[in-house]
């Protein structure tokens, strides 16, 4: 199905381009720009984005879509597909940082799988305009590192009444922590990273026994419903994949030796160090979604470097950004702002821009309908007046689904 | 060979001097001298720890001997000047009690610490170290100069007396509100610091009736001799605030007590820009990638340095290094920019605007004749997320320098960056050069 689509996608998009396809009257919102990246091809030089019943109808350059008068047209300098974030606890960790507003962890027992990131995120708070103003439009977002799996991650549009209207992927990994943050003292544990990696092995191995009595033929022996176990169970089935913070080399070794002995999908979440292993990265085929470039250096993260996306790059391993979590002040950082330091620090314009859209959705699974501006994806776009990247240049304009949801310089 | 050049910059440091040179003429970069307008093909002339001279190239005369240093195509600014870090492992006073300006933070001062490798990387020259925010008054600060140091007494800035220079960290809000003995209410606060002020105001009145006869002098008391400092007007008071209420308490104290006081943070200063503005309090302003984070901050916005800059306030940024990155600071103002600062101001603020709030507006802060020769020397435009910090200069010694590897590690991060290092290799190899 998802191939039919892109094939499909792909005629029309050659048959817009080619032949002047006329655009129908019924179009909602029609996007100019002086350069329009959309990121599954060139960029466009007054480039037009028609978009239709809240998806993209139409691409391509100006001098080839014939538009029908009165349609509403919106101006930018430069347009981008809108940003997606590959990693953020935004909606969940709240603007006040008061008790009442952080549902990012839950420090009850050190292992939740069964913690819904849909039953948790506060689609009103402040924070999640803010961040859509400067142009993200989809966020990976959920539980926080903190605990050794401290629950789901979801994959939601920032913009809606209801975090039901607006979620893409309602479950879109479980998120586990091989970091500082997730060890505790006294007698509790884990206290140690021996620790940490038993816990998990012995949660999978648990959940592997389970899923052998619950799919077994005899009514007799099914085992009574377990939430956490159900989620490990989709883990272990490869359906969907676990979100390892790890930081320095030899958490981010741990986290590779467990996807090897349970054949799990990984994602590996920060990597500070992830530089000093990208050839052990790459062979086991994981993904990294790096840390916030301007996190602070010191503790777990003292390693951390500007240059890691590029050296991420330079191996071949697929890497998208984030926003991350921030436990003090600033509530939450920036994506662009993230993005843009990667884009000064050895990357080009392209592959920062790349890796703040199509390459976030591709390692998150949701290229089909967003990261890139291609006919039937998601009308979802951000504008700026100049380089998106420049420190004074400005969010001009955010667009999700047609709607234009941010009109403010920001 | 090492403990050699260890003990050459034991001796040299102390004197202030470093491994300054003779008269060296920098050629070719666009100058912006913060001061006066900026020089599209300018020469910067320094001579030894000085600048000497700068002009347009094709009117500047090169002394004869000078060395040139070929930055054509390169910016060059001054060192820029934050008013608010604390990189060092520094600590203030502890918790016993609410109010302890008789701390010094200098006595907590690592000069080992990484973060003076990333201070210089992100082209700082000048700091005021604070202590915390966790106390009405957590400590005397120290205003430091990033020169070649072993010791916290090579960094530190001077008073004419010779004793180290500095202001007063106070803080109100939230972060002091603390457990008893702190306050737990802002009324609390206020009371709180206004009987050690009236307090202050008594020990001055007690000494200066003693005269001369040390039987009627009062007993030493550190706190009450930093107190009285402020009461004179020679120690400024660092004011950690960010709500409206917070900084209309601070103006009612200033005006009770007439101590000097710059706001730091600031928040909501754009609540009440014109009030700040008439009680001609400068603001040192930080802007960080989103509101939050705590009550106190929730109603922070992009745009407060350009309110108040707009309302007339002398305005400058600070890092709050950790809270924000010391290798960014340009960034900072460059999203000040962003919501509207003017460029010239959003320059100044970097600079100048920060050494006048720590009186040091004499030294540094602009390139001008007779000032301390602090420059950094920049890839392209200071506002361009893609210019880099090529070079940091302070007292005619080259304190930074990109191409030097380790240098860049501390620029861009990597393996080892957070180590603590002896500072400044750079200089110890180029004082081996000169010998």
């Amino acid at each position: 199905m998802k191939r039919f689509m892109k094939l499909q996608n792909l005629a029309i998009i050659v048959f817009t381009i080619s032949f002047g396809l006329a655009v129908p009257a019924s179009a909602q919102l029609v996007v100019r720009g002086e350069t329009v990246y959309t990121m599954a091809g060139p960029p466009i030089s007054n480039g037009i984005v028609v978009i239709q019943d809240g998806k993209i109808s139409a691409v391509g350059p100006a001098t080839e879509i014939d538009l029908p008068p009165d349609l509403r047209i919106v101006e930018a300098k430069v347009v981008t597909p809108g940003l997606v974030d590959a990693h953020s606890t935004v909606g969940l960790t709240g603007l006040l940082n008061q008790r009442e507003d952080q549902d990012q962890i839950e420090h009850s027992a050190p292992i939740q799988p069964d913690l819904r990131a849909i039953d948790a995120f506060n689609i009103k708070d402040p924070l999640i305009a803010w961040i859509r103003g400067f142009g993200v439009t989809t966020i990976h977002t959920g539980h926080a590192p903190g605990e050794l799996i401290s629950g789901q991650t979801m994959i939601i549009k920032t913009y809606g009444n209801t975090v039901d209207e607006a979620v893409m992927v309602p479950t879109a990994a479980v998120a586990a922590t091989l970091a500082e943050s997730a060890r505790k003292g006294g007698d509790k544990s884990p206290g140690t990273r021996a620790k940490m990696m038993e816990m998990l092995r012995q949660a999978f191995y648990a959940a592997r026994a389970y899923a052998h009595k619950r799919d077994a033929d005899d009514p007799e022996k099914t085992p009574d419903r377990d939430l956490a176990k159900d989620v490990l169970v989709r883990v272990l089935d490869r359906e969907i994949p676990m979100l390892i913070t790890a930081e320095r080399a030899q958490d981010i070794a741990n986290a590779l030796r467990l996807t090897k002995e349970f054949n799990i999908r990984i994602i590996l979440d920060g990597a500070a160090e992830s530089y000093l292993l990208t050839d052990e990265i790459k062979a086991a085929g994981v993904p990294v979604i790096v840390h916030p470039l301007m996190a602070r250096a010191f503790g777990e993260m003292k390693n951390a470097s500007f240059e890691t996306p590029a050296r991420l790059h330079d191996a071949g391993i697929p890497f998208a950004f984030q926003s991350g979590f921030e436990g003090y002040v600033p509530k939450t950082r920036v994506l662009l702002f993230e993005a843009a330091i990667a884009a000064a620090n050895g990357l080009t314009f392209e592959q920062a821009l790349a890796a703040a859209t199509i390459d976030a959705a591709r390692l998150l699974g949701v290229d089909d309908r967003v990261g890139s501006l291609a006919v039937g994806k998601d009308g979802d776009l951000a504008l700026y007046d100049g380089d998106p990247f420049e420190y004074t240049t400005h969010c001009t304009g955010v667009i999700i689904e047609g709607r234009q949801v941010s009109d403010e310089p920001h | 060979m090492k403990r050699g050049l260890a003990l050459l910059g034991i001796v040299l440091g102390m004197t202030g001097g470093a491994f300054a040179q003779g008269p060296r003429a920098f050629v070719g970069a666009r100058v912006i001298p913060i001061e006066g307008p900026e020089i599209a093909d300018g020469v910067l002339l320094i001579d030894g720890d000085r600048i000497v001279a700068l002009g347009p190239r094709e009117s500047t005369p090169l002394p004869a001997g000078a060395e040139q240093i070929d930055v054509s195509g390169k910016t060059i600014m001054p060192g820029l000047v934050d008013t608010h870090n604390h990189i060092g492992g520094i600590g203030g006073g502890d918790g016993s009690s609410p109010l302890q300006p008789g701390v010094r933070v200098y006595e907590s001062l690592n000069v080992h610490d990484a973060g003076f490798r990333r201070a210089v990387a992100g082209g700082l020259t000048t700091l005021n170290i604070m202590p915390g925010s966790g106390h009405l008054s957590s400590g005397q600060t120290i205003y430091v100069k990033l020169r070649p140091a072993r010791t916290i007494e090579d960094l530190a800035y001077r008073n004419a007396d010779g004793s180290i220079a500095g202001g007063l960290k106070m803080a109100n809000g939230t972060n002091s509100m603390r457990d008893a003995p702190f306050p737990g209410t802002r009324g609390k606060s206020a009371a709180l610091v206004r009987e050690e002020f009236i307090k202050a105001q008594e020990y001055v009145e007690k000494v200066k009736r003693a005269g001369d006869d040390p039987e009627k002098l009062p007993a030493r008391d550190l706190d009450m001799e930093c107190l009285a400092q402020v009461l004179s007007g020679d120690r400024i008071v660092h004011y950690h605030t960010h709500r409206h209420d917070d900084i209309m308490t601070i103006l009612r104290l200033k005006e009770e007590f007439g101590f000097r006081v710059v706001l730091h943070h600031v928040s909501e200063g754009w609540r009440v820009a014109d009030e700040i503005a008439a009680s001609g309090t400068p603001c040192s302003v930080i802007l960080v990638d989103s509101p939050g984070g705590k009550i106190e901050a929730e109603h922070l916005i992009m745009k407060t340095a350009a309110v108040l800059d707009k309302a007339g306030v002398l305005v400058a940024f600070h890092t709050d290094d950790w809270i924000s990155d010391s290798r960014l600071f340009l960034r900072m103002a460059a999203l000040g920019v962003r919501a509207g600062l003017p460029r010239d101001k959003a320059l100044a603020a970097l600079t100048l605007s920060g050494a006048k709030m720590l009186d040091l507006d004499n030294r540094v802060g602009s390139l001008k004749a007779g000032k301390d020769a602090d420059f950094i020397v920049l890839s392209g435009d200071p506002f361009s997320v893609y210019t880099k910090v090529e070079q940091t200069w302070v007292e005619g010694n080259k304190v930074f320098d990109r191409t030097n590897p380790d240098d860049r590690l501390h620029a861009a991060g990597g393996y080892g960056a957070g180590d603590e290092m002896e500072p400044y290799l750079c200089c110890q190899e180029d004082a081996e050069a000169h010998q």
